[in-house]
């Protein structure tokens, strides 16, 4: 077994780091306030080469393996989790699909611009009534001549509806089986097609400096070249990307889990009562230490499914349970963090108030813990 | 043309130091390094400087294999190749100095940057020595450079203000805070930094003349003290200011 890290993995915790602390930080608590998307921040993201990081260089990526990226996004949600999300939506659920199940012309058209952070690409699977039960989806799409006709709606979708959305992979219905089951097809939508509008969503308890999104399809004409991998292939392509998805979200849980314990730690360590700092008292000091515990123990779930992945692999199972390990630690890490922090932790100028409310979506996003547990259940053999 | 840039691999600033059993050196373990913090205004500057003028930039570090994470950074900015001067052992300034000027001989470079101190010993002199040994011009804890053909202006920080200063090529500059927003690594360099080669060398021999006896740890702070919340206070402040403090 080998524990070490790649130079390079050890120079990307370090850069991206920095940038982080530098760039996110400052900025970070004034566009939690005001709910505002930066595309500035998003742009200054992909200069750095955060976007399609595990692409091959002639799409625009960086080449990288799975683990060197979610090394990043854990940096990113150690500092805020809002701009983490941005770059696990667009990397996972935007350039994901196009990446792996696109064709030629489709890569070449899309991922290139995807890469650079100047334009975002997002992913349509959630409705209104489908959410855990995704085969509820109702958005139809039909064939008419040499054009897929679309009807529907989208909900809570990440990186739909900013400035720089450039389009969106939707999961569609087109048709039924002999059996009466229904046909799931992916089509590629770009933003600005008539019939198609993005609605920005405002009125959210966390994440909110990342963009999320209403999605209508009204009779929304599209090319018929425009459908992602083939007819039928919808439900492979939606579970093969929220294989990968999990990976992203168990990082962010596992990065906001590690800046909220920094926090806390630095803080019972400058506090005083009753004449002595608060990490000198074992009640105190003991919550620290099962911190600092479950967030290795999250570390090294997230990154054997990262290897397992790296290696060829299978990792779902895996990636199931530090989706859920990693997002559930987050919530009691977080939790305990603002309990060290007494008063001063329930305000906003503590940024430990920001990440109670973050951590709170990622028991929830991209498949909830009941539907984790279900996974892993059936994985088991129940 | 042949830029140099000297980096040291130091222990980082927010490290808590812990004297060693020796007394006279620190602890390492549990110690995070990190590139010199004004080594990277001196990186970034040797980059610029190849930007404007073509040529390519060497990194040169002397330690132990752990300085290579360094060098590495520095290729991961932009720089095109390493050299490690391998040595174990403890020097003293002249020690480094004497190392660095051999290598940098060895290279033809004309244009060296260092920063204007390492944050470990602070001895604010490796640069100068290195000039001295090289027979090359020396412009210490610049905040500004302009190099046109032969001709080097520079202007440094003094007390109070700042000096501009005109040298020209071969020069060995020192860079302080200022000089210029050091960019970040990015992915694309991280990856183009692994196919770059980190040549390993011995380090030219040198004597220490300077040994270190013992390490201490400053004094701790004494509390503050506070005279009063209005204009009562000042006639009390003035005096302590003037007979305790001595610093009016």
């Amino acid at each position: 077994m080998d524990f070490n890290f790649t130079e390079e993995q050890i120079l990307i915790r370090k850069t991206v780091r920095e940038f982080a602390e530098q760039e996110i930080k400052p900025k970070a608590k004034e566009l939690d306030e005001q709910e505002k998307f930066s595309p500035e921040l998003t742009k200054r993201m992909g200069d750095l080469g955060l976007f399609g990081m595990t692409l091959p260089e002639k799409y625009g990526g960086q080449g990288m393996d799975t683990l060197s990226y979610i090394i990043a996004v854990e940096e990113l949600a150690r500092v805020d989790g809002s701009h983490a999300a941005t770059l696990a939506a667009h990397n996972s659920l935007g350039i994901g699909p196009i990446y792996y199940y696109g064709t030629e012309e489709q890569k070449q058209k899309y991922l290139p611009k995807l890469c650079t952070g100047e334009h975002l690409w997002a992913f349509g699977l959630t409705e209104p009534n489908a959410g855990s039960d995704s085969r509820g989806t109702k958005t139809t799409a039909k064939l008419e001549g040499n054009e897929w006709v679309i009807n529907g709606s989208k909900i809570f979708i990440t990186n739909g509806s900013a400035e720089i959305s450039l389009g969106c992979t939707v999961q569609t219905v087109t048709g039924k089986t002999e059996e009466g089951k229904k046909i799931f097809t992916t089509i590629l939508v770009e933003n600005g097609t008539p019939g198609f509008t993005a609605k920005v969503m405002h009125g959210k308890m966390m994440w909110r400096a990342s963009n999320t999104s209403e999605l209508y399809f009204d009779n929304c004409r599209v090319p018929k070249e425009n459908i992602l991998g083939e007819i039928g292939q919808g439900s492979k392509i939606m579970l093969s990307t929220l294989d990968n998805g999990r990976l992203s979200i168990a990082a962010m849980g596992l990065g906001l889990a590690q800046g909220a314990y920094e926090m806390a730690l630095k803080y019972a360590k400058e506090r005083e009562q009753f004449g002595r700092p608060i990490s000198k008292f074992q009640i105190i000091a003991f919550k620290l230490a099962d911190m600092a515990m479950k967030i290795e123990l999250a570390r090294n779930l997230l990154y054997k499914a990262c290897w397992l992945k790296d290696q060829g692999e299978l990792f779902a199972k895996e990636a199931a349970m530090a989706k859920l390990y990693c997002s559930e630690i987050a919530k009691e890490v977080a939790d305990d963090a603002v309990q060290i922090h007494g008063g001063y932790g329930l305000m906003k100028e503590y940024d430990v108030e920001r990440f109670y409310r973050d951590q709170r979506l990622l028991q929830i996003g991209e498949g909830t813990s009941e539907i984790q547990r279900l996974v892993i259940s059936r994985y088991i053999g129940c | 043309m042949k830029i140099a840039v000297c980096v040291s691999h130091v222990p980082d600033t927010a490290t808590k130091v812990i004297i060693g059993s020796d007394g006279k050196s620190i602890d390492p373990s549990g110690v995070t390094y990190v590139v010199n913090p004004y080594d990277e205004f001196a990186i970034e500057e040797a980059l610029k400087t190849k930007e404007q003028l073509g040529g390519e930039v060497v990194v040169i570090s002397l330690g132990t294999d752990a300085n290579k994470e360094s060098i590495r950074k520095a290729l991961a900015m932009g720089a095109d190749s390493g050299v490690l001067l391998k040595d174990e052992n403890q020097r003293d300034s002249f020690g480094v100095a004497k190392a660095l000027a051999e290598e940098i001989k060895n290279q033809g470079a004309e244009i060296v940057f260092f920063g204007k101190q390492s944050v470990d010993y602070d001895n604010s002199i490796t640069g100068q020595l290195t000039a001295e040994l090289l027979g090359y011009n020396c412009v210490t804890v610049v905040v500004d450079l302009k190099i046109d053909g032969n001709k080097v202006i520079a202007e440094r920080e003094i007390e109070g203000g700042r000096e501009v200063v005109e040298t020209s090529l071969p020069v060995v500059i020192t860079a302080q805070k200022g000089l210029n927003e050091p960019r970040y690594a990015s992915l694309k360099g991280i990856m183009a930094a692994k196919r770059k080669t980190i040549e390993e060398k011995e380090a030219a021999p040198a004597e220490n003349y300077v040994e270190i006896l013992r390490m201490k740890k400053p004094a701790p702070k004494q509390p503050g003290k506070i005279l009063g919340s209005d204009a009562s206070a000042v006639p009390e402040l003035i005096r302590l200011l003037r007979e305790e403090a001595k610093v009016i």
